[in-house]
Parts: structure tokens; sequence; C-alpha cells
């Protein structure tokens, strides 16, 4: 992949004296920074903390599964470590993590704006984000929660003597990180963009993140006025979701998947977008069909709003709305098959490379379409009556949010790795960790939906012996998955001081935006504003791979 | 049921497997031919406008199919047929008591007979629950505050687990059981085995004892309406809505009565809210219903109106 004869002939990468990262040393000038680059590493370290703490709590799980019987722990504190996995994964990490770290970062610098277009929300958002972890670590030591992430009434408002509104009051906190993320990006890509850089240029990755800022500022503030209710049913009783009182604890479920589906898609959309990016640049293509990929976007979120009641197939909703919440759902697959026919089909005719970020974007695709095809089986009523509530569901949405999130977001930090730090990781562990994390996490989630179909309940801390063998072999993949995890944490650390640093600014040779500035860029982005007369993904126009080098020595 | 539903998922398995195989070797082939080489230059496409409808529209005439036969079955699964044999299902942190209308009490089993349709009345008492019987493909919400239903034909004998599948705390892996499905003269002897009334007398006793049959009178009309021939039949409302007088009605009814007040009627009656058990409910229930069956031999199911004064009865309700 590298050509080394070859690096002689790059120009030296001219790293700027001053770049966004040795521009102040104190920890105040990042504490205090409104730059959204420094702003993006601060959400980097942040959610890297809270992954590996919900990891932490996967791997307990995992443990408490080897066997049948109740052995490793208590039913209260398994039910307490499935809860924090769940609201941690979920709502500290899963959420933020491809907006507000590559997003963060990626934004200004792909549509060629110096900064986002309110840099002081854009601090405030993180210390939003940061208030309702540690709000949430705090609840984790002090007692936890036992409600699952999904708080359902009326066990959480009545039955329950655990922390609900300590950790109703970190999520609905955390809630307006997000609110704040979206609307930043909305104003930014509206009104920011370069000059020449119209709508039908933006790099997907753009797209991808617009559509997923209307989830945000739309979805978000009705699951905070939700956990508002679940506050209040709890301190005052007034009765909104207890049917003693004349209460419904069906309105509840309503409310809370209405933002809680579409925040699957909050999830995946910019993982879809940082997708398009790397196949582009590894296929060094045009996107095929970008109009429809791009469209796609903006229709998932779209139709994400009216499915909601599919998790509910079961819950007791009448037979006629189950029936078009099943129709609905199946529009959602639509959109989401194009974009992965799409992917396909831009490989056709392609000059394609192999190094790691290609790699991740093929293991998306791959356990994206396991995902997406297990997700048109649970629409299936039928089927969904079956398996809803059983592992069949904890493995399909780990298929398509942490399979698909993370595929995504390893992908883009490795190729963006580059740009944000001035240094190379190191390709051979790179290429190993990808391949720990495909094999390791289908080793985890396949079985999964066989113990899903046999009938095992999720959320169950002992269970029937039948059942053992299929979890052995999960828990072993999950050991495997783990380690696919901690090799880019420590090989990523490693690659800040020893990693190659990066000669040419672009070392991939992509075409966006971002790559036409030095790596890592200056505070402001840009030494001058640039004009865009290009459309996206003119690889046509880029210099071919052989004059370029990733890696110099 | 159990069949079908496998069936369905046989078939959404094959298409799946299709469609993975489909994009799995397209990648590995394209991948593999169109990998990078010296000298050799991506071509730009622009995109197929044609193609993009196309691969819109043959997944969405699939997803259709998966559509309508899943929702086939649903409706199946939703719609008990009418000569089911009812039992009643109460949900509580962490078990589950079945009341047969013979009037026996079961503790985490449900003995049925195979061959009859059954039909799960079910209720909670406290968070929501799920009961789920996978050996079946059924499974559906227990609520508090209203019934749902659910049916089944057992066809083998055997037991099978029941598991509760909507998390309800602590215990909630705990809150399991067993289906025992019987020969019917097996399950003709173990029922002839409980010493218990009907459900429905239990619930004429308590129609009467907790003043019931003081306004609903079946005689001359009293100051509640005549509950005679109501179940299942539409009843007009005062606001001009007219709503079917089924198990979550005469449920609510009893519970909250003034919610729904029937035309002609005022809103007189109180609150049985905290004063009677979810069993006594389905008790209340039972017997509602059975006022609207044609009388049969069975001993002690009586509709006359005027048994309502009640015969001495043992059974004490818990």
């Amino acid at each position: 992949m590298v050509s080394k004869a070859a690096s002689t002939a790059i120009p030296a990468n001219q790293v700027p004296k001053l770049n966004y990262l040795n521009n102040g040393h104190t920890l105040k000038s990042w504490l205090l920074t409104t730059d959204h680059k420094r702003i993006a590493v601060l959400y980097l370290i942040s959610v890297t903390f809270f992954f590996f703490l919900g990891g932490f709590f996967a791997m307990l799980i995992r443990l408490e599964l080897l066997t049948p019987q109740g052995d490793l722990m208590q039913a209260d504190t398994y039910n307490k470590v499935f809860t924090m996995h769940g609201m941690i994964m979920v709502f500290f990490f899963l959420i933020p993590v491809v907006p507000a770290v590559l997003g963060n970062f990626l934004v200004p610098l792909m549509i060629g704006a110096k900064d986002l277009a309110f840099p002081r929300i854009n601090l405030l958002s993180w210390y939003l984000y940061v208030v309702g972890g540690l709000l949430i670590t705090h609840v984790m030591l002090t007692g936890g929660v036992d409600t699952g992430w999904t708080f359902y009434t009326p066990f959480s408002t009545d039955y329950t003597n655990t922390k609900i509104v300590e950790a109703g009051l970190a999520v609905f906190i955390a809630g307006f990180s997000s609110i704040f993320t979206g609307l930043n990006f909305i104003v930014t890509i509206h009104r920011m963009r370069a000059p020449g850089l119209t709508w039908d240029r933006l790099p997907l990755f753009i797209w991808a993140n617009y559509a997923t800022s209307l989830i945000m500022i739309l979805g978000t503030p009705v699951v905070a006025i939700t956990i508002v209710l679940v506050a209040v049913e709890r301190l005052f009783h007034l009765g909104i979701f207890d049917p003693r009182l004349g209460g419904d604890p069906l309105l509840f479920q309503h409310l809370f998947w209405f933002y809680s589906h579409p925040a699957v898609y909050i999830m995946i959309l910019p993982s879809m977008g940082v997708v398009s990016e790397l196949i582009a640049c590894s296929a060094r293509k045009r996107i095929f069909g970008y109009k429809f990929v791009a469209l796609s976007s903006v229709a998932i979120a779209v139709f994400g709003f009216l499915v909601w009641a599919h998790h509910m197939f079961v819950a007791g909703i009448s037979l006629y709305a189950a029936m078009i919440f099943s129709f609905l759902s199946f529009s959602v697959g639509v959109p989401s098959a194009v974009k992965v026919f799409n992917w396909t089909a831009t490989l056709y005719k392609g000059s394609i490379s192999y190094a790691t970020p290609m790699l991740y974007a093929f293991g998306f695709i791959g356990l994206f379409t396991m995902g997406g095809l297990t997700g048109l089986m649970l629409a299936t009523i039928g089927i969904d009556v079956h398996v809803t509530d059983t592992y069949f569901v904890v493995a399909h949405f780990h298929y398509v949010m942490v399979g698909g999130v993370l595929m995504g977001y390893l992908g883009g930090l490795h190729f963006w790795w580059p740009k944000m730090t001035g240094r190379m990781y190191p390709e051979a562990w790179a290429k190993l960790s990808a391949l720990l994390v495909f094999v390791g996490f289908n080793l985890t989630f396949f079985p999964q939906f066989i113990l899903g179909y046999v009938g095992m309940p999720r959320r169950y801390w002992q269970y029937p012996p039948e059942f053992q063998t299929l979890n052995v072999l999960s828990t072993a993949g999950a050991s495997i998955l783990a380690a696919g995890y901690l090799l880019p944490m420590i090989y990523f650390v490693w690659s800040l001081r020893y990693g190659a640093i990066v000669t040419d600014p672009n070392p991939w040779a992509a075409a966006g935006l971002e790559w036409k500035t030095s790596s890592p860029p200056p505070t402001f982005n840009f030494d001058e504003t640039p004009v865009v007369t290009w459309e996206a993904y003119n690889y046509d126009e880029i210099p071919p791979w052989e004059r370029r080098a990733p890696v110099a020595k | 049921m159990a069949r079908q539903v496998d069936a369905l998922y046989i078939y959404l398995l094959l298409v799946s497997g299709v469609m993975t195989a489909l994009i799995f070797v397209a990648v590995m082939l394209l991948a593999i031919k169109y990998r990078r080489s010296k000298g050799c230059v991506a071509q730009q496409i622009e995109g197929s406008t044609l193609l993009e409808i196309t691969w819109s529209i043959i997944p969405l005439f699939v997803m259709m199919t998966f559509f309508v036969w899943g929702a086939v079955i649903y409706f199946q699964e939703r719609t008990p047929p009418a000569d089911a044999t009812e039992v009643y299902v109460v949900a509580k942190q962490w078990m589950w008591k079945i009341e047969h209308l013979e009037g026996q009490r079961e503790i985490n089993e449900l003995h049925v007979p195979t061959g009859q349709n059954i039909k799960l009345i079910m209720t909670s008492q406290d968070v929501i629950h799920s009961f789920y019987v996978p050996a079946f493909r059924i499974k559906q919400d227990v609520l508090p505050g209203r019934y749902t239903t659910l049916w089944f034909k057992a066809t083998k004998p055997g037991r099978y687990h029941l598991f509760c599948a909507e998390y309800c705390g602590t215990q909630h892996s705990g809150m399991g059981g067993d289906i025992v499905v019987m020969e019917p003269q097996d399950y003709a002897q173990w029922m002839a085995g409980g010493p218990s009334a009907p459900l429905q007398d239990t619930g004429k006793q308590l129609f009467s004892s907790l003043g019931c049959a003081t306004c609903h009178r079946f005689d001359v009309q009293g100051r509640g309406p005549n509950l005679l021939g109501i179940y299942n039949k539409p009843v007009l409302l005062e606001d001009g809505r007219t709503v079917i007088a089924d198990e979550n009605y005469v449920r609510e009814s009893i519970l909250n009565p003034t919610a729904k007040i029937v035309n002609g009627f005022k809103p007189v009656m109180p609150t049985f809210q905290g004063i009677v058990s979810e069993e006594q409910l389905n008790a209340l229930v039972a017997y509602v219903k059975s006022l609207s069956q044609p009388a049969t031999g069975t001993a002690g199911l009586q509709n006359a109106p005027a048994a309502s004064s009640g015969q001495p009865q043992n059974m004490q309700v818990q």
C-alpha cells in the first residue's frame, strides 16, 4: 500500500509552526477553548472513558451469563449492571460519539469554515455532557439504578427504590448537550459553507450529520420532558402513568420510544456518513448515486419518527395500530438498503486500497446488513411477537448500533487520525484490531440471535441450562472483542509520541476540503477561505495515488 | 401457530440469506477485481436513476410480502376463537397466579388439555410483566389496570417454559414457570382433583356482599344498569359514544365508574379501587360475563337473576 519509492517526490508537510494542538499548552487553554477541534479532542477523551466504563459493565454481564445460575453477583446487582451498561453506552457513548468527536472536528473543516457557528455553545455542550456523565457516575457509585435504560413505568415510578430521578437528571442534562450540538451543526451547515460549496457538493458526512442534527433537536426535547414526567410522577404521584389514578403506563412507552427509536438513527446516520467518505477515498471514486445517498439520510431521519410503536407490538397497543407501525417500519428499510447498494456499486471500476479505514467500512457493510435484515424480521409482526424482549432483539440492536456505529467510528478515527494528530497509527496493528473486532463481534452477538429464537428473554440474571452453550460462545467472542477494542486504545496513544509524522498533509490523497489545510490544522482551519469550484469526491482531479505516500519514515 | 411462525421465519431467513450472500459476493468480487494496482485509474460513474429505482422497488416489494404474511399471523394471534376456554392470569412481582373458571388455582403453572383453544385474560397487580411461552411462539405484555388477552392451542403433551419477558425488577429472571399440556383425559382427572368453587360463583357472592346487587338489579330498574346480557354488547354512553362492554369495560366500570357513564344513568357509583383485589375483580368480571351466557347444565352456573341472593359458600376469596 505504501509506495516507499514515491515518498521523496512529495513536498514535505508544511507543518505550520502553530497548529491547533500547540496553540497553548495550559490546562486552561484546553478547558476554556472554543476551538471546535480542541472540543472534539475533549469529547474524544471523555467518550473513550465512558466507552470503557460501559465496556466494563458489558464484561460483567458476559461473565455472569457464563453459567445458568446467578453466581457472580446478586440479582439486584446484575440488574444495576445491565442498566448502567445500557445507559452509559446509549446516552454517553453511542449518541454523542460520532457527531461530537468526528463531527465536531470535521464539520467546519469539511465546509471550509473557521469554526462552528456558536463556539461557546459548543464548549457548553461538552460541559453539559461532562456534568451528565459525572452525575451518572455518581449515581452508579452511590447505589445505581435498576430499571434498564428504558425506565419503563410503573416500575420506575412506583416500584423501585433506586436513584431514578438522579439518573434521569443525568440523561436530561446530556440531552441538552446533544440538542446544542445539533443546533450548532444545523446553523453552521446552513450559514457557513465556503463560497461555491452548494448543497449538492457537500460531503455525505455533512449530509448525514445534518440529518442527525434534525433528529437531535426534534427528538431530544421529547425524551427530556418524558424524564421530567417520570420525576414528577415519582416525587408527587400525580398519576400520569398510574392506572389507579386514571393514568396510562403505555403513555410512557409511546413518549420514550418517540425519541429513543429516532435516537438509533442519531447513532447510525453519522457513521453511515463516515463510511461514505471512507469508501469514496479508498475506491478513489465519487459515491455512486450521490444524491440518493444524501437524501436517503434525510429520508431515514423523517421516516425514523414514524415507527416508534414497533417497540410495542406486544405491549398492549391495538391490532390495527400494530399493523400500521409494522408497515411504516419497513419504509425505513428502503433508504437503508439504498445506501448499502450504492456503497457496493461505488466499488465498481474503482481502484480500491485496503488500508485499515476501508477494512472498517467493509465491516460496517457486513454488520449493518445483518443488523438491518434482522430489523426487517422484527418489523414483521408475527415474528416480533415471538422474539421481542429476547436475545434476538439484543443481538439485532448490537449489530446495528454497536456493529454499525463502532465500525464507522473506528474507521473514521483511523482515517482522520493523521488529520487530528499529524501522526500515523501503526498499520499492521490496526489491521489486526479491525480483524479482531469483526470476528469478536460476530462471535459475541451471532449466537444471541439463536438464543433469542429458542426463547431466552433479555435482562435475565439466571437462565435454564439448555441456553448455556450459546452463552459461553457469546462470552468467548466478547473476550476477543475486548482485545480488539483495547488494541486501538493502546496504539493510538502510542502513536501520539512514536507514530510516523505525516509528511504530506493529505496522506490518503483524499478529496475533502478538510485535507486542503495542514495536518494538524491551524486554529482557524484555513489560512484563506477556500472557494469551491468542484463537485464532492472529485477523485478524477486528484493526483493519482502513486505520487502519494501515507507514511513517511 | 408455532409452525406458522416458523414457516415465516424460514422464509425470512432464506430471503435474508440470499440478500446477505448477494451483497457479500458482490462486495468481495468487486473488491478483488478492482483492487488497486499500478497504473489502474478509477472510472468515475455518476450513478443511475434506473438502478436506484430498481433497488428501491424490489426490496420494497419483498418487504411487503414480509409485512402481509406477518400481519396475517399476528391477526390470528390476536383474535381468540369464540369457543376458547377462558383462564384468568394475575401477574405480580414475581409470580404468575392462574385461575381457571372452574375454580382451580395455580401458581407458576398452567395446566391445559391438548386440542383445546385457551384464552388467557391477564392483568398485573403491580408493574408490567409479559407472558411468554417460547414453544408456542406467543407473548403478550401484562399490564396493571387493564386486561390483555392471549390465546393458544397446545397440541403436544409436555412441560413448556413460561417466562416473564418484560423486565419487572429483582427476580425478573426467576418469574417463570411451566405450561403443563396434558391429554384431555389426564386433564379432566387433574381438574377433578381441585376442591374449588367456580370463579363466577365467587363473583356472584362478591356481587352480593359488596352491595352491587342493590343498584344493579335484575328484576326492576335499579340505580345502575341491568347487567343481564350486556357482555360484549354495545352500550350507549351519556356523551353519545358507544363502547363494547368487553372485559376491560366491565373492569373499568368497577374501578373507575364515572369514566364511561351509561346513557340515562347518574354517576353515583363509588369506586372499588383498592377495595377489590385483582382476583376478586376477575371473579366479578367472570360473573358479569356469565350473565350473558345461555344457562348450561353445569353445577352452580345458574344464571337466573333470582339467584343473586346467593347460596352459602365456603370459598374464601384471597
